[in-house]
């Protein structure tokens, strides 16, 4: 078991350029159900070996795809967001950084009231391992186990999870959330997805400065979470108005500093780690895996 | 993204948004001229440069004749301007803005920003015109007035006839707010903005809205759509470094620090200046050189780093997922060269082919320390910088 994606997930590609068809082939060698791509225009050709859709609609009714990874450029990634909602897709992960907020604040309002989860945009992805890549993460680096992991952050997230397989602990799923402001997925959604999987038993989640994704999630894993939690605030040297290279990393107003966040994870009764090497160290403190 | 006052201003007024008549001036004859054209007097003459709190470091000043306004105005050009937002090396003024003076009768505040909580526009008014307005929000939140923005209906009369009320507002002026908050949030929208800021915006004794101050961020991930505002932008006011930077696609931002940081990903990038902090060290810059990282631009990235006359040392931290570490390997070589590095290197690694990429390092014959996970790392340049 685990969140969002496993063995049987079929995905298709949109935006199968360059970029996307690289990171196509490495999901499926790693062993993901990618059925297809979507490309306009390139309809009905085949690109090695995925057979090439017009429209997400037509990708769906063919391949029976139910999630989809976006790697269109910025200016045209809202558009293949809301596509992909339109056609039903049940999870859209958008690996595109650089879409304009308010295009993304148009897309959060579309899909109101639609099934549709979008992860990221601006994000490495989700993986499920030994069962499912979708996105760029190097899919080596992970173990399959019951470790759950969230974060803002893409290399950061791999330094994690290269901690946990290396003291021995497999992951369940781990997912990117992404590094925008407004984005599809935030940490309470991640982490109420592991509370209720049987087979997460901890929960790493990893956050930076920037608004309060990080505090929201705190308060739900202590109002709601059986599961062991530690975590990671990356930023504490950041200097405040500053965007440090995610659009939504800044402090702004005062607000979001990763010492505040700091705070609240610790009230919340949360391991945080002191420096990014001991995340793996830092949950291991509180939890002890089952056999 | 900034842009100064009267680039602000000229924006708003294009968009139908109430703002004083005025003209930028770089000397103080043109001052003259143009007080005299505006009108009567008095005028406000304003020094531009890109931070708050002009005022009290002497930037805004107040002229009864047009030779007042040209004297201010000389005296303005090239003096330091020091704010609580310059840091302590103050800004040089290099332009004036001479504007028409008005009849204050009372100051509002006006501000428009995507609020992350939402994921919608937010307008926020307060009656506190003039002040800090983080500081009114820790003090007295409540007299902070908020509408979000439904982005598919947006802006509502009646949601701007709310502000305005809840400004103590009556009368005419009413149907003028509901008029310039529309003409705000159509400015936003337009131009792509992150922070649309008016402060303050006052009531004037003929009864009138006027946006007296006008701050703008913008959103650089839209900026491509919008290279007539990119035009508007003044490296004179951007640190020299983060300029050069962003002309090589690379993510950088200036600190105090004396070690110098190369990485790939912003969050990671974030967390190796944490923990040279947190071994006893103090971090230079924050860089991430991004996924697809090329020779090219890695020299740039040191090249960059080494620039900054503080630097002691520098830690490379790379965890190669699409980058692969032999190509950041003969990079940083290749950068070592070129740069004639003179500073103590450590390198982290790890990732996809970090196995080639360690053994380029230790065969490349330069002065290079290999760390193993970044608490290793951290330490060893940290203790590298102290021995220096």
């Amino acid at each position: 078991m685990s969140i969002l994606i496993n063995k049987d997930t079929k995905v298709i590609t949109q935006g199968l350029g360059a970029t996307g068809l690289f990171h196509a082939q490495g999901a499926r060698e790693y062993g993901t159900r990618m059925v297809g791509g979507v490309t306009p225009g390139k309809g009905g050709t085949v690109i090695d070996g995925f057979p090439v859709y017009d429209t997400v609609r037509e990708a769906v009714h063919k391949t029976g795809a139910t999630a989809s990874v976006i790697y269109v450029p910025p200016p045209f990634a809202a558009d293949s967001i809301m596509e992909a909602v339109d056609a039903g897709i049940e999870l859209v992960v958008c690996i595109t950084e650089g879409i304009p907020v308010l295009d993304m604040v148009k897309v959060k309002q579309y899909m109101q009231g639609k099934q549709t989860r979008l992860v990221g945009p601006n994000c490495p992805g989700v993986i499920t391992p030994g069962e499912c890549k979708i996105g760029i993460m190097p899919g080596y680096i992970h173990k399959p186990g019951k470790v759950g992991v969230v974060s803002r952050s893409g290399t950061l997230t791999y330094e994690a999870v290269w901690q946990l397989t290396c003291v021995g602990l497999g992951q369940s799923t781990c997912v990117g959330i992404g590094g925008d402001p407004v984005n599809g997925t935030n940490h309470v959604d991640v982490l109420r997805m592991f509370e209720e999987d049987p087979d997460t038993e901890a929960v790493i989640m990893i956050g930076e400065i920037g608004g309060n994704s990080e505090e929201d999630g705190a308060r739900f894993v202590k109002e709601h979470m059986t599961k062991p939690v530690a975590a990671y605030i990356a930023g504490v040297t950041a200097p405040p108005g500053k965007r440090m290279g995610h659009a939504g990393a800044i402090i702004s107003g005062g607000k979001g500093t990763a010492t505040e966040k700091v705070a609240v994870l610790e009230e919340c009764g949360i391991s945080v780690a002191a420096s990014p090497a001991e995340m793996a160290k830092a949950l291991l403190k509180i939890y002890t895996p089952k056999n | 993204m900034n842009i100064h006052e009267y680039q602000a201003k000229a924006i708003l007024r294009k968009f139908g948004v109430p703002v004083p008549d005025g003209h930028v001036c770089y000397n103080g004859a043109s001052a003259r001229e143009w007080a005299k054209r505006l009108g009567d007097g008095p005028w406000v003459v304003k020094a531009q440069i890109h931070a708050g709190g002009r005022g009290k470091g002497g930037g805004v000043k107040l002229a009864r004749t047009s030779d007042e306004v040209r004297n201010t105005a000389r005296d303005m050009l090239g003096m330091v301007l020091r704010t609580h937002q310059t840091g302590p090396e103050g800004k040089v003024v290099t332009r004036v803005l001479v504007e028409n003076g008005c009849n204050i009768e009372r100051e509002l505040y006006v501000s428009l920003l995507v609020d992350r909580t939402t994921s919608k526009v937010a307008v926020m008014a307060s009656t506190e015109g003039g002040m800090d307005i983080e500081e009114v929000a820790a003090k007295t939140p409540e007299k902070i007035f908020k509408e979000a923005i439904d982005p598919l209906v947006g802006l509502t009369p009646f949601q701007s006839r709310n502000l305005a009320f809840s400004l103590g507002l009556t009368g005419k002026l009413t149907t003028k707010a509901v008029s310039l908050l529309q003409g705000l949030y159509t400015t936003f929208l337009a131009c792509d903005c992150s922070l649309l800021e008016i402060n303050p915006l006052v009531v004037t004794k003929e009864g009138d809205l006027l946006a007296l101050d006008a701050k703008f961020g913008f959103d650089d991930n839209a900026m491509f759509r919008h290279l007539q505002i990119g035009d508007m932008r003044d490296f004179d006011e951007e640190d020299p470094n983060e300029v050069e930077a962003s002309q090589h696609d690379l993510s950088y931002v200036s600190l105090t620090g004396n070690i110098g940081c190369l990485v790939n990903g912003a969050g990671l990038a974030m967390a190796t200046m944490d923990i040279i902090k947190h071994s006893g060290g103090d971090p230079a810059n924050f860089l991430d050189v991004g996924g697809g990282a090329t020779i090219e631009r890695v020299t740039e990235a040191f090249k960059l780093i080494l620039s900054d006359k503080n630097v002691k040392g520098i830690l490379v931290n790379i965890f190669g997922g699409i980058m692969k570490c032999d190509v950041i390997a003969t990079g940083v070589i290749e950068a070592a060269k070129q740069v004639s590095l003179q500073v103590p290197l450590v390198v982290r690694l790890e990732g996809t082919n970090v196995e080639i990429g360690k053994k380029m390092l230790a065969e490349s014959g330069l002065n290079i320390v290999a760390a193993d996970g970044m608490a290793d790392a951290a330490k060893k340049i940290v203790q590298a910088v102290a021995a220096a």
